[in-house]
């Protein structure tokens, strides 16, 4: 563990893990309203205002919850542990400082394995009613995933060969305490992780959060069924997501104000300033993508997944190839 | 950013130009991919002209920006045109199963530059992989691509390879002669297309008509 | 002062630029002529001249053997060309107007070989087989025809595969000798490469020896690598298949022996003999059953000459002064007596007006003289007993022997499969009902009957000075 008397008790340390926990949950709807937001604006409409994914969840929660005759307890139960496993990986990935309580557990494999088990309990649940669009969605999904995962696990090893471990923490300690360069291998393995964040969340072009167009969709057709507070979850769970993708970027690429392990209050807000300001960037700049770009026809997703998995691999090719120079 | 930063990221650059090479199913876009690796190749050339102070490198660069990254895309896009086949590439494999290959390649090259150049210095060591890795990338390409306009293609992608390699190599003499011979190949190959016309290595694939090119019907 | 290596080169470059210069083609020939009996004059004079190593060039006993054959053989090429060439315009099989080029082509091809033989610097050596490479694809396009174009395609991308991976070879080659002799030209510098092999890292040069087996071993037309080689050689004029057999496949091979001297230098390196006998074995056998489904002569004889380039590589893997030895004797008779086939086939293929063995019967019928002249060089080629070919494939039979019994019996099984296979096909073309038109044949037959006027001779004779000088090539060999 890191995280030494410098920063007091444990109390304080459980408190900074809290003020981590609670922020990514407040700010993530926050970061799907800059988004949208970006998106009417370049369309030049007028577009929803930019607290209105708060008002969405909290209309969620008041509605009924309408269940399927045909469900079983999985579709029940599988909101609530698709929203606590999102929740504790985003909360593991290293925001604003970088010694956390949690960081020890903030294990890229460890994340990889919790986000992979929240896809694996939406497809289920998105199977587990019957009808043909949650079908079609789940086995989209799962296409999606035996491509963008191997891809993600590349991209993970390329980074542990380079820092030396497989804790966030570290990788971003390491990256901290580099000077500034440019690395093929790190190149590569940003434009490949971009490409599975893209995949990750739904987003165009792999997918449209937008639209409900059975030919396409992909997420929104495996939560078809669901309702009320059932929704709110998973809604949420996919904002999470979304930030837990943005932090994991910015913590790897571009680590700077990060508060170290041992730094104090000031070193915090400074970091956590630091961290809101790249979360909003990369919102913004998420919207002016997908304004940008159109969606791609589902055939060819190997193809656009595929580069991600080609480049994971070059990188880690290279990665290898440079370890002398690297560590 | 250090010298060897620039050179080893220029070189990174290629080998993924490689790969779009082999990714891409539309001719013009494959032009654009290796106008875009001769250009780079033209800048890692400059950039060893540079910092090894070699000068004369620099002619070896400008043939590969002017030649290789304007002359030659141009001429093909207009060969290409007029032979009306712009449409497609005809593939011999998937491009899934070609880009697979081509990893395999660029694992083959890696792992037996690593195991061979040990003693060398690691900047030159890199340099030779990536090299390695294009020139068998551009080799795959000349396989699963049945066009000539895409064979001609693949070979100059495996000559940029080539020079590549051969300027990563310091003080190796006569590189830029061999990069004037490369460019005569080159030249005649793109004569060829340009005068010859040909437009696939069959135009059928009519078993009496291998027969024949064989010489060996009837 | 000029030596006599730079003349080796310069003449036949001369002579090009001049035959560019030269419109009609009877001039042309005339010129082509004296340009390469002047090369063979020099050539010659090279055994006389002694050794010489420079920055840039070599002459040594081993290089000295190459180029006397590849001027001897350039110059009854030259020969039987001016008259065959005069036939194919008569015939209006060739544009006019294309033989001034034919001719310089010609001429820059040799200069471009000898060039590639004379070299010391690994680089030049490159660009000079690159280039002779390059005009012989020009010269197999020549026709035109829809085939030849296909045939110049197809050797054009696997001689330039085959010349990419020599030069990555080449450079990891220099890689390997620069911590040893430092950067710059001496490290590509082929006789200094030689000498401090010792000192090379072993891995660097095993990697430098596949890449240079592969590439420089298409050129000579090994087995997986060979695609190329019949359809050139039936698709280009045929002094151009004489020259492509009897000589550029022999510069190529001399290229890979230059490698495989310095990496057999290196006792840490892997051993290039056990894997030039292989591929030698694997040609060998190969060619010799491909030879029974060949229905065009141009092309059997192609596969023949893969099958011999594949003893000859055998012989030169087993290693030792008497393989090597064996292996350079059979190089000189093979390039001999194949280049006078492929004159005996011109020959033929101008009296019956085609390359299909099935419509070129009965040739003991209609052309009595040159089915004699056919018969006896197919035979010289088979291994019989006169001929030169006998002499050498006897002793690289005995010489394996000798050290591996059980080795021999594999290229002597393959020589057997070729030798029937070529016998099946010699009766059917010499005897039998005439079949198609018979023309009057106008090439020359002086060259090849030289050429098997010289075979002949060697396999009864051959004078101890020739004995010896090709002895201490195949030492230098080693």
């Amino acid at each position: 563990m890191t995280g030494h008397d410098m920063t007091g008790s444990l109390l304080v340390q459980f408190l900074a893990q809290g003020v981590q926990m609670t922020l990514v949950l407040l700010i993530s709807p926050l970061a799907v309203g800059v988004v949208r937001r970006v998106k009417a604006v370049l369309m030049r409409r007028q577009g929803a205002p930019l607290l209105q994914a708060y008002r969405d969840l909290v209309k969620l929660v008041r509605k009924e919850a309408i269940v399927a005759e045909s469900a079983s307890w999985l579709f029940r139960t599988a909101p609530y542990l698709i929203f606590a496993l999102t929740w504790v990986a985003a909360a593991l990935v290293p925001s604003f400082a970088s010694g956390l309580m949690f960081n020890w557990a903030a294990d890229v494999v460890a994340l990889v394995a919790l986000l992979g088990a929240a896809r694996a309990l939406l497809a289920l649940a998105g199977m587990d009613v019957g009808t043909s669009f949650g079908g079609i969605g789940s086995s989209r999904e799962m296409m999606i995933a035996t491509l963008a995962e191997p891809a993600m696990m590349l991209i993970v090893l390329t980074l542990a060969i380079a820092a030396g471990t497989t804790r966030l923490a570290g990788v971003a300690d390491f990256f901290i305490a580099q000077p500034f360069a440019v690395r093929v291998s790190m190149a590569l393995s940003l434009i490949a992780l971009l490409i599975v964040a893209l995949a990750e969340n739904a987003r165009i072009p792999v997918d449209n959060p937008i639209t409900h167009l059975e030919l396409t969709m992909v997420h929104e057709a495996m939560v078809l069924e669901y309702s009320g507070r059932h929704l709110a979850l998973i809604e949420s769970a996919s904002h999470l997501k979304l930030v837990l993708y943005f932090s994991l970027l910015v913590c790897l690429f571009a680590p700077f104000g990060m508060a170290p392990a041992a730094a104090g209050l000031a070193g915090w807000l400074v970091g956590l300033l630091a961290w809101i300001a790249k979360i909003m960037l990369c919102a913004a700049l998420l919207g002016v993508w997908e304004v940008s770009i159109a969606k791609m026809r589902v055939f060819r997703l190997p193809d656009f997944l595929g580069i991600a998995f080609v480049f994971g691999f070059i990188a880690i090719l290279l990665a290898f190839l440079s370890r002398g120079v690297l560590a | 950013m250090n010298g060897y930063d620039i050179s080893h990221l220029l070189a990174g650059a290629m080998l993924v130009t490689s790969f779009a090479l082999l990714y891409q199913d539309r001719i013009a876009a494959v032009l654009n991919a290796f106008a875009m690796q001769s250009i780079t190749l033209a800048l890692a050339v400059a950039w060893a002209a540079w910092s090894d102070d070699r000068p004369d490198l620099y002619i070896t660069a400008l043939i590969a920006l002017a030649l290789k990254g304007i002359v030659i895309p141009l001429a093909l896009h207009r060969t290409v045109e007029r032979l009306g086949i712009h449409h497609s590439v005809e593939k011999v494999v998937g491009v899934g199963v070609a880009l697979m290959v081509g990893l395999a390649l660029t694992g083959l090259a890696q792992a037996l530059v690593v195991k061979v150049a040990s003693g060398t210095a690691s900047h030159a060591r890199e340099q030779l992989a990536l090299a390695l890795a294009i020139v068998l990338l551009g080799f795959l390409m000349m396989i699963v691509r049945r066009n000539a306009v895409t064979q001609v293609v693949g070979f100059m992608s495996m000559e940029n390879g080539l020079i590549l390699a051969a300027t990563g190599a310091r003080g190796m003499p006569l590189v830029v002669e061999v990069s004037v011979a490369f460019s005569v190949l080159i030249a005649l190959f793109v004569f060829a297309v340009f005068v010859f016309r040909i437009r696939e290595r069959f135009d059928t694939v009519d078993i009496e008509a291998l027969d024949r090119m064989r010489g060996d019907s009837r | 002062m000029i030596h006599a290596y730079q003349l080796v080169v310069l003449v036949p470059y001369m002579a090009a630029l001049l035959l560019v210069a030269i419109p009609g083609y009877r001039l042309g020939a005339v010129v082509n002529v004296v340009a390469s009996a002047l090369t063979l004059a020099i050539g010659l004079g090279l055994i006389a001249g002694g050794q010489f190593v420079g920055d840039y060039a070599i002459v040594d006993e081993f290089n000295i053997v190459f180029i006397v054959i590849n001027t001897v053989v350039g110059f009854t090429t030259a020969l039987f060309s001016a008259s065959y060439i005069g036939h194919e315009i008569e015939i209006g099989r060739l544009p006019a107007g294309f033989l001034r080029f034919y001719h310089a082509m010609f001429q820059a091809m040799m200069g471009s070989m000898n060039l590639a033989l004379v070299a010391n610097n690994i680089g030049v050596m490159w660009v000079g087989l690159e280039l002779a490479t390059l005009i012989t694809v020009v010269m197999v396009g020549l026709y035109r025809t829809p085939q030849s174009i296909e045939a110049a395609w197809k050797y054009f991308i696997l001689a330039s595969v085959g010349i990419s991976l020599a030069f990555f070879g080449t450079i990891l080659i220099y890689l390997a000798g620069q911590p040893a002799l430092g950067e710059g030209l001496p490290a590509m510098t082929w006789s200094l490469l030689q000498r401090s092999a010792a000192s090379m890292d072993a891995a660097i040069l095993d990697l430098a020896f596949i890449f240079l087996l592969v590439g420089y071993g298409t050129k000579v037309g090994l087995a997986p690598l060979h695609a190329w080689l019949p359809d050139a050689h039936a698709e280009g004029p045929t002094p151009v298949s004489a020259v492509l057999s009897g000589l550029l496949l022999n510069v190529a091979l001399y290229a890979l022996l230059r490698f495989k001297m310095v990496v057999a230098g290196q006792p840490a390196a892997l051993d290039p003999g056990p894997i030039m006998v292989v591929m030698g074995l694997v040609s060998l056998i190969f060619a010799a059953f491909m030879l029974y489904q060949r229905r065009d002569i141009k092309r059997l004889f192609a596969y023949s000459s893969i099958e011999h380039m594949g003893l000859i590589v055998f012989a030169f893997g087993m290693g030792g002064a008497l393989a090597n030895f064996a292996g350079l004797l059979h190089m000189a008779m093979h390039s001999l007596t194949k280049s006078g086939i492929f004159f005996a086939v011109g020959h033929i293929a101008q009296a019956k007006g085609t390359q299909r063995i099935a419509e070129i019967k009965g040739l003991s019928v209609t052309h009595p003289r040159l089915a004699v002249a056919f018969a006896l060089a197919v035979l010289a080629i088979c291994g019989m007993p006169p001929f030169g070919v006998f002499a050498s494939e006897f002793l690289i039979l005995t010489t394996t022997f000798a050290r591996h019994p059980w080795l021999a019996l594999l290229p002597a099984f393959g020589l057997l499969v070729g030798f029937g296979a070529l016998l099946l096909r010699l009766q059917e073309t010499v005897f039998g009902e005439p079949v198609g038109p018979a023309h009057r044949v106008d090439a020359s037959s002086v060259p090849m009957v030289l050429h098997l006027a010289l075979v002949f001779v060697s396999g009864i004779f051959l004078p101890p000075a020739l004995v010896g000088w090709f002895q201490r090539a195949a030492e230098l060999l080693g």
